[in-house]
């Protein structure tokens, strides 16, 4: 049973000007799971891509089975049975479950017709050895996700996988749906088979795992034994930081309501959202992905519609506004996804700096290009924004500098209220803590600010108050003593225990 | 403990129901048939049916080759240009090195044409569209030289009763087309090759990942492609007794109207021989029915723009509400 | 600054050969670099120019326009049909406004039903093409009067020695080109092609965006038809066959990219010039006419494969 099936050592990965990975070393055994958490950037997801042979690791050893392997891609991990499931499915929807199991390992003969007897009975062992009610011959295209969750889960039956790695299985899950995803891990782990479960969610990991690795900016913080540590322990080796050094709170000064959110509901996103917040203050909104909290403010901006609910800004009830009237009433919101959602990357900082205020960079639909370049220089500066020229495609930046022309987009028109909605995901340490300073400054200006974020530690460093939102509903709201980890925590698991009972 | 349960009730008019709906375009047919039944006494005879797969199979067979590479996600815009050449070389070359090795060399040069675009689009990584657009110009310029900018005629006469084989009204040409459809279709949902294509325009990564050599297998369905528009093209060629060098154009948007009124999707992925038989044959009621009611002929070029943008408005609307 | 060699053949690698095939033509053709021949192949170019200059505002965006062929044959008749009978200002008044109005239905199944380009405006090429046929009956219209009319101007006049389509499509070029690069529309299309998410996340409606490529589409295909009709004095119904293909391989040898966001007028300008005068110094040099058609192939091709390798950095995907 406690066979070391698995074992990284001294795995080093670098990117231009960051140190993804630092002498990383971890072992799995047989049937165990094994639990890898940390931060957002710590380093987990390029741990696994390591392992699944995405990426090449510059130092290091894979032991597999007692011997030093090569993993040349995720096909080559899956034939030595190490298995991959991801948050995005590898999935063709237009193909049959048995198909999905088996994609581009089917047994053929040698003309490369199916065998689709073989094919089938095969893929329908491994779907009951997992108690699956569906059967092989179904469309995964029609399946729910946690089902086609399933169907990845059937490839390590199918392949006689040795190692699975779970990377935030749950993220789209509901309740009932996690409690059988569990059940087949247990009794995956019965068969022996070592699992790493990768999640954010402490409750999920006391439940499930028998020891927890910590990941904290590339490396190892040590490995505990589930059953001889607690949540508390967990969160500090993740954070590593006492809370107040390192966040500046702007000093409470607040002014008039600016924005009030009232009875908000979209169905099957989010349910009766009501909040509001004044001008100097920084209201923080916790939660995990998948809360509800982007489509919330998303709705709030104008880029989505709600079914129920309505605003009140500065006072006055406000029809649901596109988000050019959004825009020009000065609200901000800094999306979730810097790349899709909040730049135009082959555009240049000058561009996308004045990309939602085109009126105020023109006189009769004429570009201002003087006032551009002066707008964009004023930024550069004053976010010291590493860039070689206004017109550098930002997709050459760092997340970082990428992230910083987000925020000058918005700032640069004086706006009542920005959004930022988890502003330092993915960015290095120093932009983020710069990030930081620029949110309490921003409120000590007079802003309203709403941030969003799954990091704890951020949302209680940078906040005056915070919501904690679970499963698109709001679930408690804390401020001074009582804003506090386990508080947060606490609202959090409550409800999503209780939604199960 | 069992998982979610699949709770379908598959009794016969539930699968007819799912069918449908996926296929509508075979409800569109049956609909198309029976106005053109009811409006014209000469439609709804054998002649005149046998008439219409005789019609429609030309565009059927460029269209067998088109879903091909469709479902995989990409466009061949060079179909017509490729049937003009292989039907100027069968044409221009049988007097030289006799009948069928001049079939050959034609059926041989659609091959290579297709097997050449697959791999400019694999190689360079450019999308198809604007691989096959330069295509249809080159390929198109390439014929005009090759037969001088005559028209070519055969010598030999027997070579257009070649195809004259019917079984009842069917001709060998729409026989041809059923064939190589269902053997297609046959290839789609029971080869190796098959399901690469839908894995392929389903979700590229997840198919490289699984280790399906993606160049490889694209370089293949053009290389299809390409050699039904050459049967195509020599087909057309023996109906004609001659090969024009203008022969085939504009048939690429033709075919690309059949397979997308079928309901196979542009973005990959999704799509079915019987689909594109549907909407072959749709099509081929539509003008055959249109011109039985003596209209003039932009009635049916009129009608055709509108049913294309139904078609996808439709596919459209019936996506939007599997989404939800 | 330091002058990087690889960096420039990356760029304009393309300019450069181009310029290597007009040197070498010149040098085996003397009347090649000739002030009147060079005004010939413009002359020529004008029209597939003036196409391809709103073309390039719907490419921009990342959509495609292939209607306007059919949409130039219909237009053709119309202004010289109209011109017999309602006379020319009138017949120049429709045809822009039948070209406005077919941009705008493009635009508004496109931009605001959000139907695939590509099918839609295929839709459109066959509706078109039969809505020629209805309006002309199937004949071939003239101009009777060819010397008399001052419609002439457009297709056949000079005016200080430069012909006049090619003062139009220069002219019409420049302000494309001003429009694109200077006006808050113009950064709203690149915008919409570069990152449509993005844009909405922004506050730009990309449906009104697409609309009007759509629609300036169409005009600049009804301004194509007047110097067509004036041309030709004719309009036979397949006048504009084919030339969707022609404008979209101009606009795409200019590299400006299908998926939207990148390129510009004047590349696109450049690349239907390309196009000119290698069809004329191919003929020039008594080349089969239609090796002009296997030689665009290749510079198409290979246009874009040295586009997007510099891109990639690799030549090889």
């Amino acid at each position: 049973m406690n066979d070391i099936i698995l074992q990284l050592s001294g795995i080093t990965k670098t990117f231009p000007g960051v140190t993804a990975l630092d002498q990383v070393s971890l072992d799995v055994r047989a049937g165990e799971v094994h639990a890898l958490v940390g931060e957002n950037g710590a380093g987990k997801s390029t741990l696994m891509k390591v392992l699944a042979g995405l990426y090449k690791a510059e130092q290091g050893d894979i032991i597999y089975q007692g011997r030093t392997t090569d993993v040349a891609g995720p096909l080559d991990a899956r034939r030595k049975g190490i298995l991959l499931i991801h948050q995005e499915l590898s999935l063709a929807p237009e193909l049959s479950v048995a198909e999905n199991i088996y994609l581009g390992a089917w047994p053929t003969n040698r003309f490369g017709v199916l065998k689709k007897r073989e094919l089938r009975s095969k893929a329908q062992a491994a779907l009951q050895a997992l108690g699956c009610a569906f059967g092989p011959d179904v469309r995964v295209g029609t399946l729910s996700v946690a089902m086609q969750q399933m169907v990845e889960i059937a490839r390590a039956e199918a392949f006689s996988a040795s190692v699975v790695i779970f990377d935030e299985p749950t993220a789209s899950l509901t309740d009932t749906e996690k409690e059988q995803l569990f059940h087949t891990i247990r009794s995956l782990k019965a068969r022996g088979v070592g699992i790493i479960y990768i999640s954010h969610k402490m409750d999920e990991i006391f439940q499930i795992t028998d020891r927890i690795t910590v990941l904290r900016d590339g490396q190892v913080q040590g490995t505990l034994e589930t059953a001889q540590s607690d949540v508390n322990q967990v969160t500090r080796m993740m954070i590593g930081r006492t809370l107040d050094t390192y966040f500046v709170k702007a000093k409470a000064d607040f002014g008039a309501e600016v924005l009030r959110v009232e009875g908000l509901s979209k169905a099957g996103l989010f349910n009766d959202v009501s909040f509001s917040v004044r001008e100097g203050e920084v209201l923080g909104l916790y939660g995990l992905v998948g809360a509800g909290r982007s489509e919330a403010v998303e709705t709030v901006f104008g880029v989505r519609r709600a079914d129920s609910g309505q605003l009140v800004w500065k006072g006055g009830v406000i029809a649901p506004p596109t988000p050019r009237q959004a825009i020009d009433m000065g609200m901000a919101l800094v999306p979730e996804s810097r790349k899709e959602q909040g730049l135009v990357l082959m555009m240049g900082g000058r561009e996308n700096t004045s990309l939602p205020h085109l009126s105020l960079f023109s006189a009769l639909s004429v570009m201002n290009r003087a006032k551009e370049l002066a707008t964009f220089e004023k930024y550069r500066s004053a976010l010291s924004i590493k860039t070689t020229g206004p017109d550098q495609e930002v997709s050459q930046l760092s997340g970082g500098n990428q992230q910083k022309f987000v925020l000058a987009k918005w700032l640069c028109a004086g706006p009542k209220l920005i959004i930022l909605d988890e502003p330092t995901r993915g960015i290095d340490v120093g932009s983020k803590s710069a990030i930081h300073e620029l949110i309490a400054e921003l409120a000590e200006q007079g802003l309203a600010v709403i941030v969003i974020s799954s990091e704890m530690p951020e949302v209680l460093g940078v906040s005056h108050r915070v919501l904690a939102m679970s499963e698109g509903e709001i679930v408690g709201s804390f401020e001074g003593q009582e804003m506090n980890e386990e508080n947060l925590i606490d609202a959090v698991s409550y409800h999503r225990q209780s939604a199960v009972g | 403990m069992t998982l979610v349960s699949n709770s379908r009730s598959d009794t016969f008019l539930a699968v007819l129901g799912r069918w449908l709906l996926r296929n509508h375009i075979w409800s569109f047919f049956a609909l198309t048939v029976i106005v053109f039944s009811l409006s014209s006494p000469f439609f709804l005879t054998v002649n005149n049916l046998g008439n219409i797969l005789t019609q429609g199979a030309f565009i059927g067979i460029l269209a067998v080759g088109m879903t091909m590479v469709m479902i995989d996600g990409e466009i061949d815009l060079s179909v017509g240009a490729v049937l003009a050449m292989a039907s100027a070389l069968a044409i221009g070359l049988q007097d030289h090195i006799g009948v069928w090795p001049a079939v050959l060399v034609g059926l041989a040069s659609g091959a290579a044409l297709g097997f050449f675009n697959g791999t400019l689009v694999a190689l360079s990584g450019m999308h198809s569209f604007v691989v096959t657009l330069g295509g249809l110009i080159g390929i198109r310029g390439l014929v005009f030289i090759y037969t001088g900018e005559n028209a070519l005629m055969v010598t030999d006469f027997s070579y257009t009763e070649i195809p004259e084989v019917y079984l009842g009204p069917l001709s060998m040409t729409a026989i041809l087309f059923f064939a190589l459809a269902l053997f297609f279709q046959w290839v789609l949902t029971s080869t190796r090759h098959g399901r690469e294509t839908y894995a392929v325009g389903d979700n590229v990564e997840a198919a490289y990942d699984s280790g399906i050599n993606v160049k490889r297998h694209k370089i293949i369905n053009f290389t299809i492609c390409g050699t039904m528009a050459a049967i195509c093209g020599i087909l057309l060629s023996m109906r004609l007794g001659t090969a024009e060098p203008n022969a085939g154009k504009v048939w690429e948007l033709w075919t690309i109207i059949a397979v997308v009124l079928g309901g196979t999707r542009l973005i990959g992925g999704y799509g079915s021989m019987w689909m594109t038989i549907g909407g072959v044959l749709t099509l081929a009621v539509l003008r055959n029915g249109l011109r039985l009611l003596n209209t003039p002929n932009y009635v049916e070029l009129m009608v055709m723009g509108t049913v294309l943008i139904l078609a996808v408005a439709l596919d459209k609307l019936l996506n939007m509400k599997e989404e939800t | 600054m330091k002058f990087d060699l690889k960096d420039a053949l990356r760029r304009h690698g393309l300019l450069l050969a181009f310029g290597v095939f007009l040197l070498a033509v010149a040098a085996n053709a003397d009347a090649f670099l000739t002030l009147g021949n060079i005004l010939d192949v413009l002359r020529q170019v004008s029209i597939t120019g003036m196409m391809a200059l709103g073309v390039t505002f719907v490419v921009l965006t990342g959509r495609l326009d292939l209607s306007v062929g059919s949409l130039l044959t219909l237009l053709t008749v119309i202004v010289v049909d109209q011109h017999n009978q309602s006379g020319a200002a009138a017949a120049i008044v429709m045809t822009l406004a039948a070209g406005l109005a077919v941009g705008a239905f493009n635009g508004f199944l496109v931009g605001f039903v959000g139907l695939n380009a590509l099918i839609v405006t295929l839709a459109m090429l066959s509706f078109l093409q039969g809505l020629v046929l209805f309006y002309s009956g199937g004949s071939n219209v003239n101009i009777p009067n060819a010397q008399e009319t001052w419609f002439a101007v457009f297709g056949r006049g000079d005016f200080m020695g430069l012909p006049v389509p090619v003062i139009l499509f220069v002219v019409a070029g420049i302000i494309a080109g001003a429009i694109l690069r200077f006006t808050t529309f113009g950064r709203k299309v690149y915008a919409v092609g570069g990152n449509q998410t993005a844009s909405v996340f922004s506050g730009i409606d990309s449906r009104w965006a697409v609309f009007w490529t759509y629609v300036i589409s169409g005009l600049t295909t009804g301004l194509a038809a007047i110097i067509m009709g004036s041309r030709v004095m004719g309009a036979q119904n397949t006048i504009g066959q084919g030339y969707e293909l022609t404008v979209l391989a101009g606009v795409i040898l200019g590299g400006t990219s299908l998926l939207g966001g990148r390129g510009s007028i004047f590349r696109t300008m450049i690349g239907i010039a390309m196009l000119g005068f290698i069809q004329n110094g191919l003929l020039l040099l008594s080349f089969p006419y239609y090796v002009q058609w296997i030689v665009t192939w290749a510079v198409i091709i290979l246009a874009v494969w040295i586009d997007i390798g510099a891109k990639r950095g690799r030549i090889f995907a």
